[in-house]
């Protein structure tokens, strides 16, 4: 993602104690990690562990849980293309299906020169405005192939 | 100076609202003319966005669908002045969209500033918590339960009852928590309600932690909303500042202060119990009941948890009683819903309504059929997990008694339409894949049931053994309905079902047929 450095043990652990007075701040942490690095590194779990008094287990279980967060780092552009019941009323899938086949991906994909992930996100609010994505955070709706093309093109510099 | 409303509410951003308002701003001044932009939130009528609206001597004149493109020539026809053009809508509150409306909890929402304080209280706002600290806790909790509020998130749960039982749980602490994890397909009245008019959060969270002897709230927000949580960020810092929250409320020395939490991408962080865990910091996975949260919620303390709806309703029924409020509705649905009208249709948007219209007048006369102009087949309602009605049904007047006894729900108040393109035992096939991608793993039914359902409709879509594995899903339906330990689970065979039960013809050989 754009931003995001190499993991660094010593600002990780900045981090950590920068939310250590908040009740319960395992979750606070990790979207900080994140957003720092643009993933959360296998080196976090032992940190947090004894952060927060916990088992490596513990912590490596909350990670896995949530969808968010990654385990490695993401492409360079980011696409989060909503799969929500009202996005694939106004054709959601049959756009993604053809984004793939443009761009030999699938979901949770990176392309191979590392430039643009493409994840599901089940719902982004912009219901009445189907079918709708987020680029980079930024938001687009009322897509069809040839805007979304033209998005995912400008984000990428093309 | 003429005052130019312009939205900046996510929707009307992802349609260029932005791109509009830079444009206006380098045309006015290339023009020499003078004009104070406002950044409102979206009034709702999203088919209208990006909705420009100007201040007249007549009131608010919009202008809408704006594209950047359409700016040259708004000048040209001295919109300014309200002047004519093909895109001019009229007087905004006289459009039929919103005249037909009744806005109680979104009556400030797309008219205001969403961070101005001098706004919010100029329209109403913090009147309801004044009169919360004056007549005190238990009188604020009667008038809650005798406004028949139920608890918007779709549970239905009466709100005052709730609130009675936390204030009533002897405790060191009480929370009170706001489920802003509006993750249903097809929702986003939170998301406009907190982008838009932020303060009526703050006051109903407010107003409850004076009912129950809470001191401190939590707002869970998704991920997914981080346009959102940004917008609450500013109005919770602004709100402190003027003395709204802090060690001592309005001056009545009460202490309650409120932190927004990120979610992270999980569904099933919605359901109350899955989000008290989620905000301890661990795995959102769902406690079983009892205890109730009321009893033993937020670090094992007494908790109320509320949708974002309920709460934002609390400052109305508070400010203007119960019996007002109460006076809308049927049934046993009491007040308005705002219903989000989403999907494949022409008019799409938030529409807050008394309960009891029909499901044909909302999809036919409100939301004007599909956007594709093809024929509705079919509607589903309250989320992921409700059941799809075919247009046989709309004769179901939108209450959550009438629902349940057509076997679906109305939730969060979302409904999606779908045309004739769509295929049904694919849409039932996504509700099996959507509680198996998001199951918590806790219980049985809802961790297996969900995949082996993914695998069996797949077998009917091949016409494997068709009549068989008809029979097989509907069992699995049924063990996940009863077995399940919460609502994921349990309502996800609603939308399988109703697709099998209302939509068999494309479960069948004729669906194979057709490929």
């Amino acid at each position: 993602m754009l931003g995001a450095s190499t993991w660094n043990a010593d600002r990780a652990q900045e981090i950590v104690d920068e939310h250590l007075s908040l009740e319960a701040p395992m979750l606070p942490i990790l979207h900080a990690l994140q957003e720092e690095f643009g993933y959360v590194a296998p080196e976090a779990a032992p940190l947090l562990a004894q952060a927060l008094n916990l088992s490596r287990a513990e912590v490596h279980g909350v990670i896995s849980f949530y969808h968010d967060f990654r385990h490695e780092p993401a492409g360079r552009h980011v696409l989060k293309l909503c799969r929500g019941e009202a996005c694939q009323s106004m054709g959601s899938e049959e756009l993604a299906e053809d984004l793939f086949t443009k761009l030999g991906l699938d979901w949770n994909r990176t392309t191979r020169d590392g430039e643009l992930t493409v994840e599901p996100v089940y719902c982004l609010g912009l219901c009445a405005s189907s079918p709708a994505a987020l680029i980079d955070g930024e938001p687009i709706a009322r897509l069809d192939a040839t805007t979304l093309g033209e998005a995912v093109d400008e984000a990428r510099g093309l | 100076m003429t005052r130019i409303f312009i939205p900046k509410d996510i929707a009307a951003l992802a349609v260029g609202a932005n791109k509009v308002a830079a444009k206006i701003e380098a045309e006015a001044r290339a023009r020499g003319l003078s004009a104070e932009i406002v950044r409102n939130g979206s009034r709702g009528a999203y088919f209208l966005e990006t909705l420009v609206e100007v201040e007249t001597a007549e009131g608010r004149i919009g202008y809408g669908p704006i594209a950047p493109s359409d700016v040259v020539s708004l000048f040209d026809a001295g919109f300014l002045s309200g002047g004519a053009h093909a895109l001019r809508i009229g007087k905004t509150d006289a459009h039929p969209f919103f005249a037909r409306q009744t806005r109680l909890t979104f009556a400030r929402c797309g008219i205001i500033d969403p961070t101005s304080l001098s706004d919010y209280a100029g329209l109403g706002g913090w009147r309801g918590l004044a009169r919360a600290i004056e007549i005190g806790p238990a009188a604020t909790i009667a008038e809650v339960t005798k406004s028949g509020l139920r608890g918007r998130g779709g549970a239905g749960f009466p709100t005052g009852i709730k609130w009675k039982t936390v204030a009533d749980a002897p405790a060191d602490r009480r929370y009170v928590v706001c489920n802003f994890d509006e993750g249903d397909s097809g929702t986003f009245a939170d998301r406009m309600i907190v982008e838009g008019d932020p303060y009526a959060l703050i006051e109903g969270m407010t107003i409850c932690a004076v009912a129950i002897g809470a001191t401190k709230g939590y707002v869970y927000c998704r991920s997914e909303y981080p346009h959102a949580a940004k917008t609450f960020s500013e109005a919770l810092v602004l709100a402190r500042q003027a003395g709204y929250l802090g060690s001592d409320v309005l001056g009545s020395g009460l202490s309650f202060d409120i932190e927004i939490r990120m979610g992270a991408g999980a569904y099933v962080c919605g359901e109350e119990t899955a989000l008290l865990e989620s905000l301890e910091g661990k795995r959102g996975v769902v406690r079983a009941k009892p205890p109730l949260p009321a009893h033993k919620g937020l670090f094992q303390r007494p908790t109320v948890v509320n949708n974002v709806l309920s709460l934002v309703a609390a400052p109305t029924i508070l400010e203007r009683g119960a019996d007002f409020y109460a006076s809308y509705g049927m049934g046993r649905s009491r007040g308005t819903m705002p219903l989000q009208i989403a999907g494949n249709i022409r008019y799409g948007g938030l529409f807050e309504t008394a309960f009891g219209l029909t499901l044909g007048e909302i999809v036919e006369d409100i939301g004007g059929g599909t956007a594709s102009g093809r024929p509705v087949r079919s509607v589903q309602c309250g989320g992921p997990l409700g059941a799809y009605f075919p247009r046989d049904y709309f004769d179901t007047p939108f209450d959550y008694e009438s629902f349940a006894a057509r076997d679906g729900l109305i939730g969060h108040g979302g409904v999606v339409v779908f045309d004739d393109t769509v295929d049904m035992s694919r849409m039932a096939r996504f509700a099996m894949e959507f509680c198996a991608v998001e199951s918590c793993g806790k219980c049985t039914p809802c961790r297996i049931g969900s995949t082996r359902g993914v695998e069996t409709v797949d077998r009917i879509r091949q016409g494997v053994k068709t009549a068989e594995n008809l029979v097989l899903l509907d069992d699995l339906c049924q063990t996940m309905k009863f077995g399940s330990l919460c609502a994921l689970g349990g309502f996800a065979p609603y939308p399988v079902l109703s697709a099998m039960r209302h939509f068999g013809e494309d479960f069948g050989p004729r669906a194979l047929a057709a490929e």
